[in-house]
């Protein structure tokens, strides 16, 4: 039978629902790009902009050309005078035109920060380098003690709505799990012009060296494990608010997709399970898609999503925290 | 005809000739050289970029090992018909003069630029005189001096079109730093102009002459008695003509441009009778000079010398006044045992050839400003007075104060002949504070608001870090013609409050000028902080004064030590040259420029800074009468002296106090050495305090490991073992800790700072590995603000002195932590805080200082190592210590081995007299002296007791000639241990062929290559020890080819001793193959990684970048011993970290991604595969018996 994977996702048509989510290792190279395309990917993610990490480079550029200069009479520098102009936003706006150029799959902006600062402009620089949606990272650590969770929402939805009214590009906002109120979150940022939502960001987390009586950083890979928490926030959102969903956070096989399109993704982003074992997981992933579609006699992959959504699932309550007791007292 | 070119910029000279130049010449080879470098750096940046040169084509710039090959690539290319040319200084030029010989003979249309630099004699200097190219002006290339920055420009656009008419080659040079390094406003030349200068026509007829298979010639022949001379008298027309294609090129220049030059420019009363004769940056002063003494009724004149070679002697003769009776000519350069200089000479026979009447005028000969001496107007006024003599003296130098051979001219310092219209502004500030570039900004904004004219000259001293800068800024209506510091400011700035009590600061202040102050104090207390001495000339001088907290204000606003924009601000606040809201906003605007488009909060920042600046700057009241009734004719009081200073022999503080207090130009003659040796030990008596924090020790935290000892660059943290009865008498605060090694149970352990030498690197800290475990951020070592420490450290520091030293042989030396209590004999350098180099010299001194004997080349090390006042080669308590040499930077490896084979003859020598006296001597001690075995501490001091105690017997012996010859030769008998320094340049590039013959010998030498992989000491240009992908001058768009495995190629010999190490990385590894190296018996040759400030990384991070170049496989550590076998240990765990992301974590790499991002991801593709090929490699020869990996 014929299988149909085309997808919609922030208006645009994806050949699957399969997207590469945005990781430097994975977008950082048009090779490898090139190679997820081949291999299946429906879209890609391109890694995030840091708007905060673009003044830091700039700073430290400029640091090492100016701070050892002009103190002795045989190096009145120690770096060639350059022009950086591939570093920050030009840069990335020259990865976005290149990828453009190179891939028929749509390309999708990352645009990471955590204060309010320049994100229209960045926002419109990327519309017009010929990015075909926004993937907007609302990321940060809530440290500030005279910060209220009101206080931070409402910078964020303002970050949203800026840019939202500065491009005319679809936006998705990528959120991390920790709301207090994430359904009503979601609606708001819907009202500010969002168009999707992925979820959910994975943060690095410290680790502390006993020894050293450091703290140190390492990437972990997620595992599919992970996956629950987006699950059950899709499953819930998906119908309540008109937004669009992406998965992400331990899908690593054809599988997970199927799980994922069915408590309503639109569609599952990929990272650690590329990282781990190359880009042809890609391939892999999509040939258990199809073939779970043809033994269950689907030809649309559309006609799965929504259906094990809270709205929509028999058990409506499996989403709830009640679940959550249940589970723990048959567990004891 | 009109005259388009009427665009200006502001530039050096070095930039106004290379972009005149770049535009000329479709070749160019390059190789770094001060002063020169910046011409090949713009060219390399330029092709980087794919800027077109005249005839659309973006030129061929390619760097070689040397100038001498740099030489030979010109020579090749020239032949090749391409338009070719490179540039140059002093040893460089002097390495090019075999091919100069060969392209002028063949007559070869090429221009050379030259900035010109002295030659190095007893002792290198990288200023600038006109040796070199006088020492090129028998080559057969003509000779054209520029004066000026203008001139840079123009002259090599001139030469260029002169020698394709005329097939004689031209050295272009213009004077190394005074003109190389100035700023001036500048009319710029078009390509429309530089089309018409240079036909189309030369271009074809050059390249028509190039070699061709299509049409066939030979060059180069060998020839025999019969015809070799009448072909060298065959190029005689076309010398003879040149002189006329130079004026023909000058006169279409000025149809062109306007700017008329002539062979020879007389400039002054048109019936002088006492004429100079001089070339170089030094006419301006010498013409403005005349003018001032023509307005007042002498009748004076100068002849400014524009090509020397060929000399036009008829033309030159011309170009005198008829009126002329006495002529001085003067030589930027020395010709020791000639009768005079060359210019001197010349026109000495110029004018008894060509004078046109019988009464010829007396022509005197004199040297000046060489290397860079200052040659003022007073100097000029006093060779004028020295024509108007009774007695005029033939030779003379002007300068100095020469009280040995009686030459120098007497000169009035009070004579100045500043115009009141022009304001001279001096500042003086730490390098690296902004204050230079923020001055180069400066001359912008007032020249393109005012209309004035403007010029910069910039002083920089010889320490890398904590060195100070001296910026000398001219505004005036008319031209500026002055080529000498200025020695009046009206506007004084001193940025960096120590200064004041260092040196004498305020003798650069004009009467009635201003004194602008960055003060870390609160403007009420500023005047009490003074020191009495500056307070006196302040009063004296009735300055007024003005305050501001720079550093504070940059502080504040995240500006760090980058004070230039305040200070900036407070310049055009109280100088007076334009409304300070039209500066301050050409100053926003220039910040807007520079950093707008990325740093919108550098941005901010600044701005922020300019309004702070603006608000905080305060007039001080300076009170009529601080010093009591008298004050005015009480004695000025003493500049502070460093109590170490203080207290040193009387010969040595004579010599050492003026440099330090920038009083050398004072010193005379006979203060100097005659053949350039000087005392070591003498950077432990400067004391500069450049630190603003210092480390503080905390002995209840420390494991007394070593490691912060074995990883300061300056050697000013130590630690000693002693009794505890030694600590009785230590001053208050003297912190010790019970030893915790075993060896020393008992005994007290204690680690000292010198604050005072410290240069707040930080590297002590972050190897410290003891921390505090209920509050981790506090180590065993922590940093502090140093100026409350400077007194009680100094105490401590004494009284740490003091102390014993450890018995040497009693120490296990394989043991960092013992090891590490050995006393450092290289110590306080002028080497950039942090540096990656000297750990492993302050090593080698520690383990073999006693007997060690280094040949230095020429690079970073030689100036850290070398550069006077100070050296940071020590002695020890016997007052022995490592004796050290600089020959040159591309004979080191030679040099080194000459050491190597006279101290074997000498010993040999000794060891002959000694079998002569054996029947005279106990035959335990003849048989101990000649077997020896010193391979060990142990065996070193018994040798030494052995030949004291012959010392003795011989002595006390009737003294026949064998014997003072054996007495003299005795110490021989102590093994020498030679050392061959240098970085990268030279053993990967420069030297290598000279390494490589040492190598192949069976000679015990021990190689030390500090491996920064750039040419560290002229700015970072590349070596062929750049790894592939880094970005470094020469490589603007990264360098595409890998770095050349120096070990492997040393190791392919089978009997040398190789080892790679890495400080940062593994500590022990390094001490261990230091060691072994130099137990060898024969060659050994050590790389040693050495994080680089031209790396563009956080220095005070040097050992993690150490670790991760290892942890990705990028370095090596290893060691080949050919006694062992398999001789080749690789010490490296295999690669653990992505090369990627270790190449990320320096700025040299991830500048690529930022300007060629493309190739960056190719080359580091490339770089990570052949880290795995190499580290299969490797292990295939460290384990030859197991499969392959």
């Amino acid at each position: 039978m014929t299988i149909s994977l085309t997808t919609h996702y922030l208006g645009l048509e994806l050949p699957s629902p399969l997207v590469v989510g945005a990781a430097a290792p994975l977008s950082g190279d048009l090779e490898r790009l090139k190679q997820l395309e081949q291999e299946g990917a429906g879209a890609v993610v391109l890694h995030s902009l840091f708007l905060e990490q673009i003044e830091r480079d700039w700073q430290e550029w400029l640091h090492h050309q100016e701070h050892w200069s002009e103190s002795h009479p045989e190096a009145l520098s120690y770096l060639p005078a350059s022009d950086p102009q591939h570093l920050g936003l030009d840069g990335y706006l020259e990865e976005i035109a290149r990828a453009r150029r190179q891939l028929s799959i749509p390309v999708i902006a990352s645009l990471n920060g955590s204060h309010p600062g320049h994100w229209a402009s960045a926002a419109r620089a990327i519309e017009q380098a010929g990015a075909q949606a926004i993937e907007l990272n609302l990321y940060s650590v809530p440290s500030d003690t005279s910060r209220s969770s009101a206080d931070l929402e409402a910078e964020q939805l303002q970050i949203v709505r800026q840019v939202c009214e500065a491009v005319t590009l679809p936006v998705a906002v990528k959120l991390s799990p920790w709301y207090t109120g994430l359904a009503a979150m979601a609606r708001e940022l819907e009202q500010a012009g969002a168009r999707g939502l992925v979820l959910f960001n994975r943060f690095l987390q410290p680790e502390v060296n006993i020894e050293t009586l450091d703290t140190e950083s390492h990437l972990d890979l997620s595992h599919p494990e992970e996956q629950r928490l987006p699950l059950r926030w899709i499953a819930l959102l998906h119908g309540r608010v008109p937004l669009e969903l992406a998965a992400s956070s331990g899908i690593a096989s054809g599988a997970d997709v199927v799980r994922m399109l069915m408590v309503g993704a639109q569609v599952c982003q990929v990272v650690s399970a590329l990282l781990r074992h190359g880009p042809g997981q890609l391939a892999q992933m999509r040939a258990e898609l199809v073939q779970w579609l043809q033994e269950h006699d689907t030809g649309d992959v559309n006609s799965l999503r929504g259906s094990l959504s809270q709205q929509r699932c028999p058990n409506p309550e499996a989403y709830e925290r009640a679940q959550y007791l249940r589970a723990l007292s048959s567990y004891s | 005809m009109s005259h388009p070119d009427r665009e200006h910029a502001w530039l050096d000279g070095n930039e106004a000739a290379a972009r005149v130049a770049y535009r000329l010449n479709e070749v160019m080879a390059i190789y770094p050289i001060t002063p020169a470098s910046p011409m090949g750096e713009w060219a390399d940046a330029w092709a980087s970029e794919g800027r077109p040169n005249l005839w659309g084509q973006v030129p061929q710039v390619v760097e070689l090992q040397s100038e001498g090959g740099a030489a030979g690539m010109v020579h090749g290319a020239l032949q090749a018909g391409a338009l070719t040319t490179t540039f140059t200084a002093s040893q460089g030029l002097l390495l090019m003069l075999p091919n100069l010989y060969k392209i002028a003979g063949e007559l070869t249309a090429a221009v050379i630029h030259v900035a010109s630099r002295t030659v190095a004699t007893s002792a290198l200097s990288i200023f600038g005189d006109h040796s070199d190219v006088m020492a090129a002006r028998g080559t057969g290339w003509g000779l054209l001096c520029s004066a000026t920055v203008q001139e840079c420009g123009d002259f090599a656009a001139i030469a260029t079109a002169a020698s394709l008419a005329g097939r004689v080659p031209l050295l272009h040079s213009f004077d190394g730093f005074r003109t190389s390094h100035e700023i001036q406003r500048v009319a710029l030349i078009s390509d429309a102009v530089l089309r018409e200068l240079v036909p189309d026509a030369l271009v074809a007829a050059h390249r028509a002459r190039g070699l061709s298979p299509d049409h066939p010639v030979l060059r180069g022949s060998s020839q025999n008695p019969d015809v070799c001379f009448q072909a060298h008298e065959a190029v005689n027309p076309f010398q003879n003509a040149l002189p006329q294609h130079v004026q023909a090129a000058m006169d279409r220049f000025a149809a062109l441009t306007g700017r008329q030059y002539r062979l020879f420019d007389y400039h002054g009363h048109p019936d002088a009778e006492r004429v100079i004769v001089l070339m170089g940056s030094g006419c301006t002063t010498a013409c403005a000079t005349a003018d001032a003494l023509i307005a007042g009724g002498d009748r004076v004149g100068v002849l400014q010398v524009r090509l020397f070679r060929p000399l036009a002697a008829e033309a030159l003769v011309a170009a005198l006044p008829a009126s002329a009776r006495r002529i001085a000519v003067l030589d930027r350069c020395k010709e020791p045992g000639s009768q005079g200089e060359p210019l001197y000479l010349d026109v000495l026979a110029a004018v008894n050839e060509h004078w046109p009447t019988a009464q010829q005028p007396l022509v005197v000969g004199g040297r000046y400003g060489i290397a860079s001496k200052e040659f003022t107007p007073a100097m000029v006024k006093a060779v004028f007075d020295n024509l108007a003599a009774e007695a005029p003296r033939r030779h003379f130098t002007v300068g100095i104060v020469d009280d040995v051979t009686h030459l120098s001219l007497p000169v009035d310092p009070a004579f100045a002949i500043e115009a009141a219209d022009t304001l001279r502004a001096v500042f003086v500030g730490l390098g690296s504070d902004g204050t230079v570039g923020a001055n180069k900004n400066t001359l912008k904004i007032v020249g393109d608001a005012t209309g004035l004219n403007g010029q910069g000259y910039f002083v920089y001293d010889s320490k890398k870090a904590g060195s100070i800068t001296v910026s000398h800024l001219r505004f005036s209506p008319r031209p500026i013609q002055a080529s000498h510091l200025i020695e009046q400011a009206q506007l004084l700035a001193c940025h960096h409050w120590d200064f004041l009590e260092r040196f004498d600061l305020l003798e650069l202040a004009a009467p009635g000028g201003t004194l602008l102050l960055n003060a870390p104090w609160p403007a009420e207390q500023c005047w009490q902080q003074l020191p009495q001495r500056v307070q006196q000339l302040i009063q004296r001088r009735q300055l007024r004064v003005f305050v501001v907290n720079a550093a504070a204000i940059a502080r504040e606003h995240g500006l760090g030590g980058r004070i230039n924009t305040v200070m900036q601000v407070a310049f055009f606040a109280v100088a007076d040259l334009m409304p300070l809201e039209q500066a301050l906003t050409a100053m926003r605007t220039a910040i807007q420029k520079s950093y707008g488009r990325k740093g919108e909060q550098v941005v901010a920042a600044n701005l922020a800074a300019i309004e702070a600046a603006r608000g905080s700057l305060q007039e001080l009241e300076v009170p009529r009468d601080v010093v009591g009734p008298g004050a005015a004719e009480a004695p000025l009081a003493e500049l502070p002296i460093p109590p170490a200073l203080a207290a040193a022999p009387a010969d040595l503080r004579e010599l050492l106090l003026p440099q330090l207090q920038r009083r050398g130009d004072q010193l005379p003659v006979s203060a100097l050495p005659c053949d350039g040796s000087f005392a070591t030990a003498t950077s432990r008596l400067e004391k500069r305090n450049i630190a603003e924090q210092v480390p503080v020790w905390e002995p209840d935290l420390c494991v007394q490991c070593g490691k912060c000892l074995m990883v300061c660059p300056h050697a000013v943290i130590r630690a000693k073992v002693c009794e505890p009865e030694a600590l009785a008498n230590a001053p208050e605060g003297f912190r010790s800790a019970p030893a915790r090694d075993h060896h020393w149970s008992g005994q007290s352990f204690t680690i000292q700072v010198s604050a005072e030498d410290c240069t707040g690197c930080n590297l002590c800290v972050e190897v410290c590995p003891a921390r505090d475990r209920s509050e981790p951020r506090r180590k065993a070592l922590n940093m502090a603000p140093q100026r409350p420490l400077r007194e009680q450290s100094r105490a401590h520091w004494h009284h740490f002195l003091q102390l014993p030293e450890m018995e040497r042989s009693g120490l296990n030396l394989h043991h960092i932590n013992q090891q590490q209590l050995q006393q450092p004999l290289f110590e306080f350098s002028g080497a950039c805080a942090g540096c990656g180099e000297t750990p492993y010299l302050k090593l080698a001194s520690q383990l073999f200082g006693d007997r060690m004997v280094v040949a230095n080349a020429t690079g970073c090390s030689s100036i850290y190592g070398g550069n006077l006042p100070t050296t940071p080669w020590a002695t020890n308590g016997e007052g022995r210590g490592p004796a050290w040499s600089n020959s040159l930077f591309e004979d080191n490896a030679e040099f080194g081995l000459g050491f190597r084979v006279a101290f074997d003859q000498r010993h040999r020598r000794a060891e002959q007299l000694l079998r002569q006296h054996a029947a005279d001597l106990p035959q335990a001690l003849v048989e101990g002296l000649l077997n020896a075995d010193q391979s060990d501490e142990a065996g070193i001091h018994e040798q030494r007791q052995r030949v004291k105690e012959l010392r003795q017997r011989l002595e006390s012996e009737a003294t026949s000639g064998r014997t003072r010859e054996l007495l003299d030769l005795a110490d021989d008998l102590v093994k020498r241990s030679v050392w061959i320094v240098g970085g990268d340049g030279w053993a990967y590039d420069i030297g290598y062929g000279g390494l490589d013959h040492l190598l192949a010998s069976s000679h015990d030498v021990n190689v030390l290559v500090l491996d920064t992989e750039v040419y560290s000491n002229t700015g970072g240009q590349m070596s062929k020890a750049t790894p592939k992908g880094a970005v470094a001058k020469f490589a603007s768009g990264g360098k595409p080819t890998g770095k050349k495995d120096l070990g492997l190629m040393a190791m392919t010999y089978g009997h040398v001793y190789v080892a790679s190490v890495a400080m940062g990385a593994r500590d022990e590894h390094t001490l261990r193959a230091f060691l072994e190296a130099e137990s060898y018996p024969g060659p050994s040759l050590i790389l040693a990684y050495s994080h680089c400030i031209a790396h563009g990384i956080d220095m005070a991070k040097g050992l993690t970048q150490q670790k991760q170049a290892v942890d990705s496989g990028r370095w090596l550590l290893y060691r080949h011993d050919p006694r062992q076998s398999p001789p080749l240990s690789l010490d490296s765990r295999s690669p653990s970290l992505p090369l990627a992301e270790a190449m990320a974590s320096e700025n040299r790499f991830r500048m690529l991604r930022y300007s060629h991002p493309e190739q960056a991801r190719a080359l580091t593709r490339q770089a990570q595969e052949e880290v795995r090929r190499r580290w299969e490699r490797y292990q295939r020869l460290a384990h030859p018996g197991e499969p392959s990996p």
